[in-house]
């Protein structure tokens, strides 16, 4: 593919207002919890209040005679459904497991796990209604973290389980190892032992959650004819459409997800748990159901990310990085499927390594199902790998960029998974980084410290289907199915001004429902402004050979001799023939109707994304507390479309990276409960937690998109936890290992150094 | 269930009355009752913001305000910022600096903005950090926000002089 030439851009690179502004500043905005169908009942979800029990009995005879509720789900309700394994955005789902997570059958597998559902006329009453549901169940020990998971002796939340390998191979015997992993390249141990200098360490990270700020919601109304319409808050309104039609046995045509606008949702809200709920109570009280969830159900019943415990050991000879073993142990939560593979595959993203082992376990435990976070898995490995380099880097006197930069991957070299990189940005990022004024300035003061970590992510492509209708005013309405998280109706309509030549304020983009757009995958992966925007440039390429054909059909030429240039028509045969975009566009009717462009692909050639932070924190002895100085993060965006927005994406990614280095964790009583699910006491930075974050982006066009775009909403959260801690080292002396860098861990570790 | 009360209230500058069980929220009855869902629900607790209304000149969670509480009381909520179809400065702010990106904090945190400036028309940096610190945001990591109240703050005083 070739890239347009980057002088060409009128529109990319520019910063116009986003279309679903105006709405959102007025709270004229409909997000999911919004929607209020008539006749609208409220369904709430009785939850485990264990963290591992085997589910004995459940009557809901109490419940269902308490008036006002209108009906009462169990799983007994979710039709027999055959296990089918299918790709949701960043993670590989397993549909009977989704079945047994939205509501549990058998057994309990975290605090939290939902056990039945209740529809009532209010809020109230349905929350009434639980208190009359009786479970009984045979209480669990239940295993919390990898170590003691992984033991010989650990409670087995699963007995059918067996440990999968690479090359098929399945285990023996019930565990709570779901799959084992290695990477492998070159010889480490003959590195180890010629090598200037070597660090070991072990860290530990733990469980986070994305934070978003709109709890789950979900609103159903199953009809008499059996259409499903569900109006939801989602990543992926085609991922809920799929995932509610096999647990409910339905076709997928009876099936209509209307998304809504979506209050964040950084993975954590690609799966499903409300949707096929509120459908099965819609069914059996034949009213539209409303489902949303509370603060502390969204903690404790959603898929948070992994708590990690990760072994690194480096090397470095002559200034290069020479070996590096790694041993990464991810919770997958109550079911299979941690990121772990991603960590491992990331973790030496930015750097050339001829040798390494790597080893990966994805591990079950009783707390909620892990779910994708923004770049999932990458963070924990980088903040090991980058600590480690750090502290290599401190060992030999060398300065951490400048390693970087005589290390860093560049097109050909090889990622651990033996496949070579095509064109990145890698040493073009932390080149921008060395000079950038903040690298640059002087850190003084005691207590203080500069931290340096860079990231990687491999960035997706995936399927994404538009629409493109032509209107007789020369408008133009861009139809596309990809959930608008953070700015992509601006980046995709941008993109089709670009490849028409109009002006931005000519598109108007809209999000529409499974029944009105071909499939597109989840918005994740950093993919909808380089996947969608494929499409949108296709579809903007057929509008013009459309257009093409008709002036063609007007003047009496071949069609070969028209072309589109600038949003006018020309004739190569006679220069006097001309038709603007918008004459032609009045001429719909008699030119053969009206006139709508489409694209539908699979998108490849996805461009890899580089990060690189420079942090300065001060450390107060006395209090623990850790301040952010100065932050400045680097990215390479291939070619930022609109640069405000890739500015708030690694702005905002930088602050939940500062959050999980700092405060952020699960934290778990022995029996397995959740003691900190509110926001108070899970506390997420506030405004007055971090200073203004600077931004530098590099653009180093992917070759695999027309316009260069590599995607941009991941990278920015891998480098921060390690940045953060090589910043805290360097104000300290101490080198921390467990995450969060806690006011009480840090005074407890410097009181014990003394 | 209980008894409803009747509560007479002005809300973005109209005279209105609603019905409410005692037990209510203000929030729960802005949303389902008189169907201004500008104001959200992100924790029903105080310690988000996104619900966040002015009461009385007071920025206050509408989540841990009963309802039975605006009786005689002056509200102001999102959905009256912008006056006479012109955006209030600030949503102009926000809208030019790019300073939200899924939405949900926005009506919250505008509201907030708005209280504050309208008690210190020329926040500092750290006094606009201060102030907005009730009102999370996991989108944005702040700064464009703080950018865009500072924009507005000093708009609004060219505007007066």
């Amino acid at each position: 593919m070739t890239t347009v030439e980057r002088s060409q851009y009128k529109v990319i690179g520019t910063r116009p207002v986003r279309p679903d502004g105006v709405e959102k500043v007025t709270g004229k905005a409909l997000f999911g919890a919004d929607v209020q169908p008539a006749g609208l009942i409220h369904g709430r979800v009785l939850r485990s209040p264990h963290a591992h029990a085997r589910i004995l009995r459940i009557d809901t005879s109490e419940a269902e005679k308490l008036p006002g509720v209108l009906a009462v789900v169990t799983h007994a309700d979710f039709p027999k459904t055959v296990a089918r394994v299918e790709q949701l955005g960043e993670s590989t789902i397993n549909t009977n497991e989704v079945g047994e997570n939205v509501l549990a059958s058998s057994k309990v597998l975290y605090r939290g796990h939902a056990v039945a559902a209740v529809a009532a006329a209010s809020r109230m009453v349905a929350d009434e209604a639980l208190k009359h549901i009786r479970v009984d169940y045979e209480v669990l020990p239940p295993v919390l973290n990898v170590i003691d998971a992984m033991r010989d002796d650990a409670p087995i939340l699963n007995e059918l389980l067996r440990t999968r390998s690479m090359g098929g191979k399945v285990g023996d015997k019930p565990t709570n190892i779901a799959a084992y992993n290695q990477f492998k390249g070159g010889d480490v141990e003959s590195a180890f032992a010629a090598a200037d200098a070597v660090v070991e360490h072990e860290f530990t990270t733990s469980m986070v959650h994305q934070g978003y700020i709109e709890p789950q919601t979900s609103t159903a109304n199953w009809n008499a004819d059996d259409n499903i319409t569900i109006w939801t808050s989602t990543q992926g309104a085609f991922g809920v459409r799929g995932l509610t039609a096999q647990i409910l046995k339905h076709p997928i045509s009876k099936v209509r997800v209307i998304p809504m606008e979506i209050g964040g949702g950084f993975g954590g809200k690609s799966p499903v748990y409300l949707d096929p709920v509120a459908a099965l109570l819609s069914k059996k009280s034949g009213r539209p159901v409303k489902m949303t969830m509370s603060r502390a159900e969204v903690f404790e019943g959603t898929g948070p990310t992994s708590g990690t415990v990760i072994r690194v050991k480096a090397a470095v000879k002559d200034g290069r990085l020479t070996a590096v073993k790694a041993d990464l142990r991810y919770e997958a939560g109550a079911f299979p499927g941690s990121s772990v593979g991603a960590g491992a595959m990331c973790m030496l993203g930015p750097y050339i390594v001829e040798n390494f082992e790597i080893e990966t376990y994805d591990v079950v435990v009783n707390k909620p199902k892990t779910a994708a976070y923004r770049a999932p898995g990458a963070q924990p490995a980088a903040f090991a790998c980058e600590s480690v380099i750090d502290e290599l880097c401190t060992k030999l006197d060398l300065d951490p960029l400048e390693f970087r930069l005589k290390n860093s991957a560049k097109e050909g070299t090889r990622q651990v998974t033996g496949l070579p990189f095509g064109r990145i940005g890698c040493e073009e990022v932390v080149q921008a980084a060395l000079s950038s004024p903040h690298y640059l300035s002087p850190i003084e003061g005691p207590n203080r410290g500069r931290g340096v970590a860079s990231g990687f992510w491999f960035n997706g492509g995936m399927q994404s289907s538009v629409v493109v209708a032509v209107n007789v005013d020369g408008t133009v309405n861009l139809i596309e199915g990809s959930a608008d998280i953070g700015g992509t109706r601006a980046s995709l309509g941008m993109q089709l001004a670009e490849t028409l030549s109009l002006p931005f304020e000519a598109i108007r983009t809209s999000v529409v429902d499974t029944d009105s757009i071909g499939h597109n995958d989840v918005t994740g992966g950093s993919r909808t402004t380089f996947a969608s925007g494929m499409a949108v440039h296709e579809a903007g390429l057929d509008i013009q050979r459309q257009m093409c054909a008709r002036a063609a059909r007007l003047w009496g030429c071949p069609p070969e001799d028209v072309f589109y240039e600038e949003g006018v028509l020309h004739c190569r045969t006679d220069s006097t023939r001309e038709l603007t975009f918008a004459e032609l566009a009045r001429q719909s009717a008699r030119t053969g109707g009206p006139i709508v462009g489409k694209a539908s692909l699979s998108a490849r050639g996805a461009g890899p994304a580089y990060a690189t932070h420079v942090v300065d924190v001060e450390v107060d002895p006395e209090t623990g507390k850790v301040s952010i100085l100065r932050y400045t993060a680097v990215q390479d965006a291939g070619t930022a479309i609109h640069p405000a927005y890739v500015e708030g994406q690694m702005q905002g990614a930088v602050v939940q990276g500062i959050g999980w280095a700092l405060n952020e964790e699960y934290y778990f009583s022995e029996d397995g409960r959740m003691l900190n699910s509110s926001y108070l006491d899970y506390r997420m930075p506030t405004a007055l937690d971090v200073p203004m974050i600077d931004t530098i982006i590099v653009e180093v066009p992917n070759p695999g998109h027309p316009y260069g775009v590599r995607g941009v909403g991941e990278v920015p959260i891998v480098p921060p936890l390690a940045a953060v801690a090589n910043a805290i080292a360097a104000a300290t002396g101490h080198r921390f290992t467990d995450l969060p860098i806690s006011p009480r861990r840090v005074v407890e570790t410097l009181h014990n150094l003394d | 269930m209980a008894r409803r009360t009747q509560v007479s209230t002005r809300l973005n500058g109209n005279d209105i009355d609603f019905l409410c069980e005692p037990q209510q929220s203000l929030l729960e009855v802005l949303r389902d009752e008189l169907k201004l869902t500008g104001t959200k629900e992100g924790c029903n607790n105080g310690n988000c913001g996104a619900c966040s209304v002015i009461l009385n000149g007071r920025l206050v969670d509408s989540c841990c305000v009963l309802a039975v509480e605006a009786e005689g009381a002056e509200i102001t909520t999102i959905e009256g910022i912008a006056k006479n179809g012109q955006l209030h400065a600030l949503q102009q702010a926000f809208l030019d600096e790019a300073a939200l990106q899924c939405g949900i904090c926005t009506p919250g945190l505008i509201v907030a903005s708005k209280a504050l400036l309208d008690s210190n028309p020329n926040p500092s940096e750290q006094e606009i950090r201060f102030w907005l610190a009730g009102n999370l945001c996991r989108c944005t990591g702040y700064d464009k926000i703080v950018r865009a109240v500072q924009k507005a703050g000093r708009q609004l005083q060219e505007a007066k002089q």
